[in-house]
Parts: C-alpha cells; sequence; structure tokens
C-alpha cells in the first residue's frame, strides 16, 4: 500500500538563487498526482526534494518539512534509507550500462547487500512483470545488457528496477518525454495499475497525460504551486485565472 | 461535472475515488499484496563517511608525496649548502679526493646538451605534427601518429644501447668528420672524433624528445578554428602559405609551450645521456668533447659515495634539477593551457 | 524583345562590355615554395621515423640470436665465461614491478576516485596541480626520494626501495586518467543509483568505478608501461643482482639495471647479451601498450 505524502512550506535554493517559494501539499495515498507547469517553473526540483535527490547538486539545500507517512524525511532520516522507500524515474531512461537485465532490475537490492538468490529470482521476476516488460524479455534476462534495449523497453526497465526495492512511493519525472507514443500509452497504462499498490507522483510537460493518468493535479508556476485541486476541476473549471491560460495554452 | 459536495481539497487528503474500472481489471497484470519490505533496518552514515575520508586521504597522500620530496632533497643537501653556499653553483672543481665540489660542469652540460637536441629536436617535431595535422591523407594520420608515440614508449637504456653501438660509431666514422671539414672554423667542432661526447647526447636527446614536442604540437594545432584556415585560403593562399599565416601563427604559444615541454623533459633524462655524453666533468666549447649532466653524476657517481659530504653534494644537484624541471614544466604547462583552455592534458609519457 | 530591322548590322545591337576578370597567376615563387615545403616536411617524417625503424632493426638484428632457453633461464655466468643470461633480472624485475603495483594501483585510483567525486573544489585543484608536477619529477631524483626514504633506513638495497620509486612515478599518472575515465561516466547513471538508496560509497565502487572499468584499466596500464622500463630510480634503491634473490629485503636484479651494466661493459659477451635483453624488455613492454591499444578499440567503453 502507498501512503501519502505531505508538504509544508517547503523552499528551495540553489546557491542563492531561490527556486521553490512556500509549497503546501497534501499528496493523496494510492493515487496518481501530476504536477504541471511550464519549463523552469520548478516542478522537478519540487519532485526531487521529494526524495532528497536535490542535495547531490551542490550548493543545493532546503528548508520546510516533508513527511512521507510517518517517516520525516528531514529531520532525523538518512536519505539513504528514505531513498529505499521513495523509487524514482528519470526523465531520460539511464539503466546501467554494464549490467544485465536481470542485474539492473536487482541493482537495488543486490548492491544494498541482499543476497539471497531465490528471492531475488522472485522479485525480478515480480518487478518485471509489474512493469510489463516481462514477456519481452524473459528469455534473455542474463544475456542482454540494459542498454541494448529500445527506449520504451528501457524506461520500463527502470521502472521495474525501481519497483524492485519495493518503495511505498513512485516519483517520476517526465518518464515519457524521451518516448515514442506507443511507449508512452503503455507506460501511461501501467501507472494505472501501480496507483493501486502505490503512490504516484509524476511530473509531466503533456497536459493531456495528466488528465489522462492523474486524479489530482498540481500547477506550478515560476517556483509557486497555484492550484492542487482534482484533475477535472483543474482543466475544466480552474480556480485562478493563471492555471486557466495555461491549460487553456494561453501561453506555457 | 464535479462533485461539489466534496470538500475543497486545497491542503488536505481528500476522499480517494474509485478508479475507472474498466481499465483496472485487465486480468493479465496481477499484481500481488505487498508483503514487508525486503530491505527494512537501519541504515548507518559511517561507511559513507568513511570512505569519504578514505578518498580525500589519497588526495592529501598525492600532496603529501611532494613535501616528501622536498624535504628529503632540502635536508640530504643541508651538509652541502653549509660547506659552500651559493658558490657551489659556480665552481668547476669536482674533487671527491680533496672534498671539494663545484657543480658548474654539470649545469653547463645539462644546459648545452638540452638545448643542442631542442635545436634538432624543434624543426623536426614541428615537420611531424605539420605533415600529420595539415597534410597526411586521414587514413595515415592513425598509424604515422601511433608510430610517433611508439617512439615514447621505448625506456631510456634501449636508447642509450642503441646510441652506444649505433649512433657513436657512424657519429665517429662520418659524421664528425664532416662537421669538422665543414663548419670546424666555429671552433664547435674541433678536437679529436671520440664519437661520445656532447654531439651524441644531444642526438640521441633530440630522438627521445620528439615525440612529446610534436605530440603535443598536435594537439594545438589541432585546436586552431577551421575558419582560420579558410579565412587564409579564401585570399587566395598556397597550401603552405594557409599553414604558416592560419595555423602555426595561431598556435605559437602552444607551441612554444611543447619545447619547453620537451626542454623539460631533455634536462631530466638520465639514462641515454649517461651512455654517451663521456661522463667527465669539463666545460669545453667543441661539442666533440666529452661532457657531464647533472642527472649522470648523480646516476654515475650516487652509489660509490663515500663520505657525507660528497652525498650531500650529489642531493644538491639533485634538488638544483627537481627545481629546474619544476619550473620549466610549470612555465610550458601555462603556454599550452592558455592555448588549449584547459582540455585535458595526455598522459605525457 | 526590341524589333530590330533584319538589315542592320550588328553594332545597332547594343553591346555590353562584359569586364573580363583576369586571375593572375601565381607566382612560379610561391608555388615552389609550397611544394619545397611539402617536400621538407615528408622529409622530417622520414628523419623522425629512420630512428625509430632503426632502433627495431637492430633489435632484432643484434638481440634475436641471443635469446634462447639459457638466456631465459640461467643467470648470469662470472665475467668471461661466455652462456648464462637474464633469469634473475627478468624475474627480479616482475617482483619490483609488482611491489610498485600493489603501493601504486590503488593509491593511484583512490586518488583518482577523490578528483572526480570529491574533487571538484578548491582542494581537488590543488591535487590537480601536485600531480602534475609530480609527473615532471626526473626520475633518477624519485630514486634519491627512495633512497632516504627507505634505503637509509634499511641499511641496504632491497626490491621494496626500487618498488617504492616506481610506486611514486606511478600515482600520478594513474590518479589523472583515473579521474577523466571517472568525469566521462554520466551524472545520470549515478542518480539512478542515489534513487534506488544505494549509498554513495557503494555507487562510486559498484556502479561509478565499474563503468568506467575498461579506461581506468587503460590507464594503470599505461603507467605500469612507463615504469617497466626504467632504469634511473633503481640505481641506487634495487642495486642490481648477479644471482637469484627471493627476498624483498636484498638487492635485487631487474632487467633494465642489467642491459644498463652490460652496456657499458668492455665484454663482448655482454654487449651481446644486453642486445637480447633489450629486445625482452622492448616486446613486453611495447606488446603491454599495443594489447591496450586494440582492448580499448574493441572492448566497450559501455555508458561513456
Amino acid at each position: 500500500m502507498g501512503v501519502g505524502i505531505t508538504v509544508e512550506h517547503l523552499n528551495a535554493f540553489y546557491g542563492k538563487t531561490q527556486a521553490l517559494f512556500d509549497i503546501n501539499i497534501v499528496v493523496a495515498q494510492n493515487h496518481a498526482t501530476a504536477l504541471i507547469g511550464p519549463s523552469g517553473c520548478g516542478k522537478s526540483t519540487f519532485i526531487r526534494c521529494l526524495n532528497r535527490m536535490h542535495e547531490t547538486i551542490p550548493e543545493a539545500r532546503v528548508e520546510g518539512k516533508v513527511h512521507i507517512g510517518d517517516l520525516s524525511v528531514y529531520n532525523g532520516t538518512s536519505a539513504t534509507q528514505l531513498r529505499r522507500r521513495v523509487g524514482m524515474v528519470f526523465q531520460k531512461p539511464n539503466p546501467f550500462p554494464t549490467m544485465s537485465i536481470y542485474d539492473n532490475v536487482a541493482a537495488g537490492l543486490k548492491l544494498n547487500g541482499f543476497r539471497n538468490r531465490k528471492q531475488l529470482d522472485e522479485v525480478v521476476h515480480k518487478s518485471l512483470h509489474s512493469s510489463a516488460l516481462w514477456d519481452e524479455v524473459k528469455d534473455h534476462l542474463h544475456k542482454k545488457s540494459g542498454a541494448s534495449l529500445s527506449g520504451g523497453q528501457q524506461q520500463r526497465l527502470c521502472i521495474a528496477r525501481a519497483l524492485a526495492v519495493q518503495p511505498e512511493v513512485l516519483l517520476m519525472d517526465e518518464p515519457c518525454s524521451a518516448l515514442d507514443p506507443i511507449s508512452t500509452g503503455k507506460i501511461e497504462e501501467l501507472i494505472f495499475q501501480l496507483k493501486e499498490q502505490y503512490t504516484i507522483v509524476i511530473v509531466t510537460h503533456n497536459m493531456q497525460q495528466a488528465a489522462r493518468v492523474a486524479e489530482f493535479t498540481g500547477f506550478f508556476l515560476l517556483g509557486k504551486m497555484i492550484e492542487f485541486d482534482k484533475t477535472e476541476k483543474i482543466f475544466t473549471n480552474p480556480s485562478d485565472k493563471r492555471t486557466e491560460d495555461y491549460v487553456t495554452g494561453r501561453f506555457g | 461535472m464535479s462533485n461539489q459536495a466534496l470538500p475543497r481539497p486545497r491542503f488536505s487528503a481528500p476522499e480517494p475515488e474509485h478508479g475507472p474500472s474498466e481499465h483496472g481489471s485487465k486480468a493479465a497484470l496481477k499484481l500481488e499484496t505487498r508483503t514487508t519490505p525486503l530491505l527494512h533496518g537501519k541504515v548507518s552514515e559511517i561507511p559513507d563517511a568513511a570512505f569519504g575520508w578514505a578518498m580525500r586521504l589519497c588526495g592529501v597522500a598525492v600532496v603529501a608525496l611532494l613535501g616528501l620530496i622536498v624535504y628529503q632533497l632540502v635536508v640530504g643537501s643541508q651538509l652541502s649548502w653549509h660547506a659552500f653556499g651559493w658558490k657551489f653553483f659556480g665552481q668547476s672543481d669536482w674533487n671527491p679526493v680533496e672534498d671539494q665540489y663545484g657543480a658548474l660542469p654539470f649545469i653547463f652540460g645539462t644546459i648545452v646538451s638540452s638545448l643542442l637536441s631542442l635545436v634538432i629536436a624543434v624543426p623536426l617535431s614541428i615537420g611531424v605534427a605539420v605533415f600529420i595535422t595539415e597534410m597526411c591523407p586521414v587514413r595515415l594520420r592513425g598509424i604515422l601518429s601511433f608510430t610517433t608515440e611508439l617512439l615514447a614508449a621505448i625506456p631510456s637504456v634501449v636508447y642509450g644501447l642503441w646510441a652506444i653501438f649505433v649512433l657513436v660509431p657512424v657519429l665517429r666514422a662520418y659524421v664528425q668528420p664532416f662537421l669538422a671539414t665543414t663548419l670546424g672554423w666555429t671552433g664547435l667542432f674541433s678536437g679529436p672524433p671520440y664519437g661520445i661526447g656532447m654531439l651524441a647526447a644531444g642526438v640521441i636527446l633530440a630522438i627521445m624528445v620528439i615525440p612529446i614536442i610534436s605530440s603535443i604540437t598536435r594537439e594545438v594545432l589541432t585546436v586552431v578554428p577551421q575558419h582560420q584556415r579558410e579565412a587564409v585560403l579564401a585570399l587566395g593562399a598556397t597550401r603552405w602559405e594557409m599553414i604558416r599565416m592560419g595555423v602555426l601563427r595561431n598556435a605559437r604559444a602552444g607551441i612554444v609551450g611543447a619545447i619547453i615541454l620537451g626542454l623539460g623533459r631533455a634536462l631530466g633524462e638520465t639514462m641515454a645521456v649517461t651512455m654517451v655524453i663521456g661522463n667527465r666533468p669539463e666545460i669545453a666549447k667543441s661539442l666533440f668533447a666529452p661532457g657531464y649532466t647533472m642527472a649522470s653524476v648523480l646516476a654515475n657517481e650516487f652509489t660509490e659515495a663515500t663520505g657525507d659530504l660528497y652525498l650531500s653534494a650529489l642531493i644538491e644537484i639533485g634538488l638544483a634539477l627537481f627545481f629546474v624541471t619544476i619550473i620549466v614544466n610549470a612555465l610550458a604547462r601555462l603556454m599550452v593551457w592558455s592555448v588549449t583552455r584547459g582540455q585535458p592534458a595526455r598522459g605525457i609519457a | 524583345m526590341p524589333e530590330t530591322n533584319t538589315n542592320s548590322t550588328a553594332a545597332a545591337i547594343p553591346q555590353i562590355k562584359v569586364p573580363q576578370f583576369s586571375v593572375p597567376p601565381i607566382s612560379l615563387r610561391r608555388r615552389v615554395m609550397d611544394h619545397v615545403m611539402t617536400g621538407v616536411s615528408v622529409l622530417t617524417v622520414a628523419l623522425v621515423l629512420l630512428p625509430l625503424f632503426a632502433i627495431f632493426a637492430y633489435l632484432v638484428f643484434k638481440g634475436i640470436g641471443s635469446i634462447n632457453l639459457a638466456f631465459l633461464t640461467q643467470t648470469p655466468k662470472p665475467v668471461g665465461e661466455p652462456g648464462g643470461g637474464m633469469a634473475n633480472a627478468i624475474v627480479g624485475s616482475m617482483v619490483i614491478l609488482g611491489i610498485a603495483s600493489l603501493l601504486g594501483v590503488p593509491l593511484g585510483i583512490g586518488a583518482g576516485i577523490f578528483l572526480s567525486e570529491y574533487g571538484r573544489n578548491r582542494y581537488g585543484d590543488i591535487v590537480r596541480f601536485v600531480s602534475d608536477v609530480l609527473n615532471g619529477v626526473p626520475s633518477i631524483v624519485i630514486g634519491i626520494v627512495a633512497y632516504g626514504l627507505v634505503v637509509m633506513r634499511q641499511k641496504h638495497f632491497s626490491a621494496l626501495a626500487g618498488g617504492v620509486a616506481l610506486a611514486i612515478m606511478m600515482i600520478p599518472t594513474i590518479a589523472r586518467t583515473t579521474e577523466q575515465m571517472l568525469l566521462l561516466v554520466p551524472q545520470a547513471i549515478r542518480e539512478a543509483s542515489y534513487g534506488l538508496g544505494v549509498s554513495r560509497w557503494r555507487t562510486t565502487l559498484s556502479i561509478t568505478l565499474r563503468t568506467a572499468t575498461s579506461g581506468v584499466i587503460t590507464g594503470v596500464m599505461l603507467a605500469f608501461a612507463r615504469v617497466a622500463g626504467e632504469t634511473a630510480p633503481l640505481l641506487f634503491t634495487a642495486f642490481g643482482n648477479q644471482f637469484w634473490n627471493w627476498k624483498t629485503d636484498q638487492p635485487t636484479a631487474a632487467l633494465s639495471l642489467q642491459i644498463f651494466t652490460y652496456a657499458i661493459s668492455p665484454f663482448d659477451e655482454w654487449h651481446r647479451q644486453a642486445w637480447a635483453g633489450a629486445l625482452v624488455l622492448i616486446v613486453l613492454i611495447v606488446g603491454a601498450v599495443a594489447a591496450v591499444r586494440i582492448a580499448v578499440k574493441h572492448g566497450t567503453l559501455a555508458g561513456a
């Protein structure tokens, strides 16, 4: 089961530049929440604050509180431990190039010391099923490298890799922007099914994707969250004029 | 469309809606209910911190190495420094029997052999570099650059071996008599043609520094932007004029840097020089005469040094050699960097 | 088209005089100069390649006859007696190089990891600068340092001292090449690993270093090839030995040292063996350099 995410007064900085201004949001568990907005508005920064990837950039810092389930992200938990409960899928598929498909999926577990071969087999099997990649790769698990798959397959491999660690939350930073429409469709279908098990936060440039996939949508503009509501409302009857301008295509 | 009865979900968790059921019933994909996660337990920060410090220690070790080198050289040369002071570098009397040490012959030998090697090597290196980058058919480029780099892989002692038994006889039999008859009036080519001597050292050093000068020059020439070449050609220049005005002129600073880098290498070169220079601590005008370089005296006499002052004098020569090569190399890198703008330097063999 | 009277002469049709662009021919002097300089360049290439071929030719010509089983398995015979070999020198070189690698490779790779993962700052710049400075120190000076460090303390020459000297020479080269190879690994790969909750040290070793493995190995092999032929730093550290020596704390023979000693000796027999030894040394080194080039070309630097 997924857990909910609570964000209070989140401010994020790159050195002296402030990227996020006082974000407050509650993400519902077992639902997909989309974050939309024009380029550079802070959606990716926000999502990277949720699993503390933002800090890997030198001179970056965060103020505020984030709770994932009962876990306080910025107060006491080690980043490594947090990231085992929050999975991430990146914009450009990034499977580990020196590893086979099996090893890629098992990487999260193997690199964290988990060695039981039988259980690893099970987890890899389940994860590849969950990301709808099993049938296409089941014959080459150990022989083909992760980088030898097509773009859409690689991204599904990355999803399987993230799922193998059994997180409760799945963060997706524009997962389909580098993919063709057919692969995009497959992944959107996947998100629908994954919702039942995980809480999903998906950043997307594509408003129609948000409308297709997410129950809730947040609109970001220039580092502030302008509006956060059910997807239907954002797209049909938004409260804020700026939201309306964006979703109707007047800018962005 | 929107259910008005639902509270405004701005900052609170809304009522979970039933997911669209038509998508949820894909029979093929059956997600299992979650069991306890496989990765539980507290993660310790210690291994990360320890690893970080171990790596930083390795970095510190590199700096410490330099400090160690300086320390060893300075401490070892103290005795000689206190005995002779600055005059050490001005006197030419090298007499272990009477414990009198003056390093001038070695400084002279090092400078003359290195400069001579540059006189020979620089035109050849630039010629090779120009040929490979500007004139050579593309197919040959890889082979030619590989073979010039192969020259750099040959160990110094093998160069010395070949020099003793092949180069020196040739010099003695053909080259030196020729030079004596044609250019003997300059005074640089007088005296018996032993073969062994400053000239041989200069030639073998030249062969050894050609790969360095030519490979850096090649890099510097490649960096010159194509539009510089095209601009000169568009004015109606021949290919050689284009090279001279459009390429070499632009790469001047870098080429000088490459030459200085070659000088740095020549200054510190030991084995090949020791084997053919004659090892006599004398200052002579003729290039046919034997000589002695700083590196050679260290190679020959270090293990023979009886007495602390003797050893200390040798270490002081080592200290001088160290400083000279450091300064020369730093200067060279600065000039090369100014042209290539900090692209990583290839490993200088 | 204006109507023309067919009876008019051509002079009635307005003639536009087209200016002739006459391109003055390039002067003979310039053309000759161009060809001359091309010839000069080719000449320089020939002059540079000449010693290369001459060296290899003489090595093979003079050395191959002397390489036989005896040469590769026996120790030197006393002066004047024919025969004998350089077996102890070949083995001694391997021992010294082994010690040097054990000391130099981990430190070098560690410094490289520091430079790329923890050193993108002022401190890293200092280490980088010092590394480049160290690369330019003459090898005989490094011999002096190893002498002071090891030989003076232990009061005897040893393979260990020789290994220390060569290790000091390997470290800066390996550090810089390792750094460059690690920097080629895309940041996205590291982020993928962090995203899975893998700790930083594990990511650096098992993901970043693993991806850059073939490049790092290339760098190590090139440093190895460079020190394998070194003689000067061994002159007063390993010192050389005419007999077998299996202890690391006694003077040890080395191939390069043996070549030097034989070459400057007055005995023809030893000169002959010097050529053979040089051929063996060159074959081993050039073989390593070529093998590395081929491996890098055919092997995949995956992820770069």
